[in-house]
């Protein structure tokens, strides 16, 4: 298969995190891509460089939550042991807990007698805990208070690892309309709430609807929300501004977006996606982080590396050499593969900056891996 | 162990779900057995539930709607069909089943009030798709027959599934009577009973290994019934098993292999040497992790199957040569 070049510009990864215009950076990308470990590596990286530096992940594995000494989920930024390098480096770690976000947003916005009764409804229970976007919203939440603290050189964000990258965009937005509560108003007594322009709109047809919901979900729960969303009403407008803050704040020229992608055709079309939402939201994407590729390491044709084993199979001779050429060979269609998905991702997106990622060999689970994903992510 | 050595339980199950950490192949497994429980003349859907028309996009076919369409043919007669569950539609058909609610139901979907019911008992989402999903198991042509022999679903990743299937949980943000609660009820008896198993999909990989062995365990919990481990993207062995550990630990003799070179004509510097030599201690450090996640997978009692890594990518092709290889493990066409 001949495709034409596609030479995208490398990502100058150490620029990038060392350049004191970048305030904020989120990590971005469809799940199992290794973005948790990525973000924790440029956030060493980058503390190492001389940036003071917080990173804020989501739910990490153990043993790397571990490798960055974080023992515990409280959803306070924790300095982060640097050994052996300059002890000026300076980087803290955080995990995000989503319930107590949520549960700090309230207790901000309303009074104590009102959050009170708002934490105590088995709704809002549902709502902080299990409603998909919670978490992205509350990612977003604590990042927002992180830079209102003003104390960090650089925060890295990783997103949560959604269905779609994309989905922490827009869950401040979905959850909004939800919190707004119009429907539910108007579903738990829809004689009173709506208007009657509605109403007349949606005619017979509503109070039908209204009844099948209850029937399908309970009145138990409908009463409950209800209740719930009369309690939230005056605290409703805080959280809409904190949205707008923080959709703002995303969109700020301090902020930059990384995503981060396997050199698999579902990661880089989820890749490729990201790219053009951002782009429609005139948000400008500081590059694609290919992880985990396989270069070659030997200059030596697959061809020719076959035939040589062969040769030597069929000889009965020299078994490891035969078998270091096959494994070569396999390498080379492993790494001209990632290639030509690489360049199909350029062609599409030509102005998006490109640094990849050799894998390693073994899982990262300690500092000593990190810094080598970091060293990695570097030279570019 | 095997298949064959374990009583046939997956080719007695008539509802498969496939599971695995996000990233290892999921779709492609899912895809994969269908096409395997098709062959030889026998009808399988295969459905998926997450909006992400990764089905339609292996098969390189237009997205899927939500209505059960011809995807491709099996060996032997077979025949596969697919089918794309969204929550919304699926929440109308149920409505329009019990209530006439025609026009109304439209304005409302403008509305965004379904998304809204939706997301007022997160439950509900999951009760429509599995809700759905038994209905498609358990239809029947005029002459009793049931329309599918096996359904197969492409099912939410492995930190999400058992919650997904324990539709017992999902109940509890319900009504206690009406439709959708009978309908559930019915879901829960097919779940835990025979006729239904999860298959997880892993790599060969330290954390995918370790999610699938965490949601064995979940699923025991839970009694839903675990089928076959499926290792994806299984390369094969280069270096004899026992160089594999002196290899790892950078033990690689460097001498041998440019002899080899040599006697082979290939006349090459040093640093293609040196290049070899690396790329044989990450392949052998690779293959030696890929042991110990064999050896965790062994301490559960269930068969797993290997499928081959495909190094140019996965198409429709190789989607048969998959289901050829489960073929060979006793799944679907050989009985």
């Amino acid at each position: 298969m001949t495709e034409p070049a596609a030479r995208p510009d490398p990502l100058d990864v150490d620029g990038f995190l060392d350049d004191p215009a970048n305030r904020i950076v989120v990590c971005c990308g469809s799940g199992g891509v290794g973005k948790t470990t990525t973000a924790a590596a440029l956030a060493i990286r980058a503390a190492e460089r001389g940036r003071k530096t917080v990173v804020l992940t989501i739910d990490p594995a153990r043993r790397l939550a571990q490798a960055l000494g974080l023992r515990e989920l409280d959803n306070q930024p924790r300095p982060v042991e640097l050994d052996g390098t300059d002890p000026g480096a300076d980087l803290s770690a955080m995990m995000l807990d989503m319930r107590r976000t949520f549960d700090d947003m309230v207790l901000a916005h309303a009074g104590r007698e009102r959050a009170q009764q708002i934490l105590d409804n088995p709704f809002y229970q549902t709502i902080s805990t299990s409603f998909s976007g919670t978490q992205e919203y509350m990612a977003m939440e604590r990042l927002g208070q992180l830079a209102a603290e003003d104390v960090w050189d650089l925060i890295i964000v990783d997103t949560p690892p959604s269905r779609s990258a994309l989905d922490f965009l827009d869950a401040p937005q979905r959850l909004s309309t939800v919190l707004d509560g119009r429907l539910i108003r108007m579903l738990s007594s829809p004689a009173r709430a709506g208007g009657k322009g509605l109403r007349k709109i949606v005619g017979a047809g509503f109070g039908m609807f209204s009844k099948v919901v209850s029937t399908i979900i309970g009145g138990q729960l409908l009463a409950d929300a209800s209740a719930f969303v009369q309690a939230f009403d005056s605290t409703f407008g805080g959280f809409r501004e904190r949205a707008d803050y923080t959709y703002r704040l995303l969109r700020s020229p301090n902020t930059s977006f990384l995503v981060v992608a396997a050199p698999e055709p579902d990661s880089l079309r989820e890749a490729s996606h990201f790219v053009e939402r951002l782009a429609g939201d005139s948000i400008p994407l500081a590059g694609l982080i290919a992880n985990r590729t396989h270069p070659v390491l030997a200059d030596l044709p697959a061809a020719r590396a076959l035939s040589a084993a062969e040769e030597l199979e069929a000889a009965g001779s020299s078994p490891l050499a035969a078998a270091v050429l096959r494994l070569h060979a396999d390498r080379v269609a492993v790494a001209e593969r990632e290639k030509r998905l690489l360049a199909r991702f350029t062609r599409a997106h030509p102005e998006v900056p490109l640094v990849d990622v050799p894998a390693l060999s073994s899982d990262v689970h300690d500092m000593e891996g990190l810094r080598e994903i970091g060293h990695r992510l570097g030279q570019a | 162990m095997t298949i064959s050595d374990w009583d046939g339980e997956p080719n007695r199950a008539r509802l498969h779900w496939v599971s695995g950490k996000g990233g290892v192949g999921k779709t492609t497994a899912a895809a994969a057995l269908a096409l395997a429980l098709a062959t030889g003349g026998r009808r399988v859907l295969l459905v998926e539930v997450e909006g992400r028309q990764g089905i339609a996009q292996l098969f390189d076919t237009a997205p899927l709607p939500y209505s059960e369409e011809w995807l491709a043919a099996a060996p032997g007669g077979g025949e596969l069909r697919a089918l794309a569950i969204d929550a919304e539609p699926a929440l109308l058909e149920y409505l329009d089943m019990f209530y006439n609610l025609g026009f109304a139901g439209r304005t409302l979907h403008r509305m965004g009030a379904i998304e809204f019911a939706t997301t007022l008992a997160p439950g509900l989402r999951d009760v429509l798709f599995t809700g759905k999903i038994k209905e498609c198991v358990g239809r029947t042509d005029d002459r009793g027959r049931h329309v599918y022999d096996a359904v197969v679903v492409d099912a939410p990743p492995t930190g999400r599934v058992v919650k997904f299937l324990d539709v017992t949980k999902a109940m509890a943000d319900l009504a206690k009577v009406g439709p959708i609660r009978t309908q559930s009820e019915g879901v829960v008896r097919l779940l835990h009973s025979g006729d239904s198993v999860v298959h997880l999909v892993t790599l060969l990989e330290e954390l995918p290994v370790r999610e699938a062995l965490e949601t064995v365990e979940e699923l025991d919990a839970a009694d839903l019934r675990p089928g076959a481990i499926l290792l994806n993207r299984v390369r094969p062995p280069r270096l004899p098993t026992r160089s594999i550990t002196a290899a790892a630990g950078g033990r690689v003799d460097a001498s041998r292999i440019r002899a080899g070179l040599e006697a082979a004509g290939l006349d090459r510097d040093a640093g293609v040497l040196d290049g070899l030599v690396a790329e044989t201690v990450e392949h052998a450090t690779r293959a030696r992790a890929e042991d110990e996640a064999r050896k965790r997978l062994a301490a559960t009692d269930l068969p797993s199957i290997a499928l081959s890594e495909f190094t140019g990518g996965i198409d429709v092709a190789a989607l048969y040569e998959l289901a050829e290889e489960l073929t060979a493990h006793g799944i679907g066409g050989a009985r």
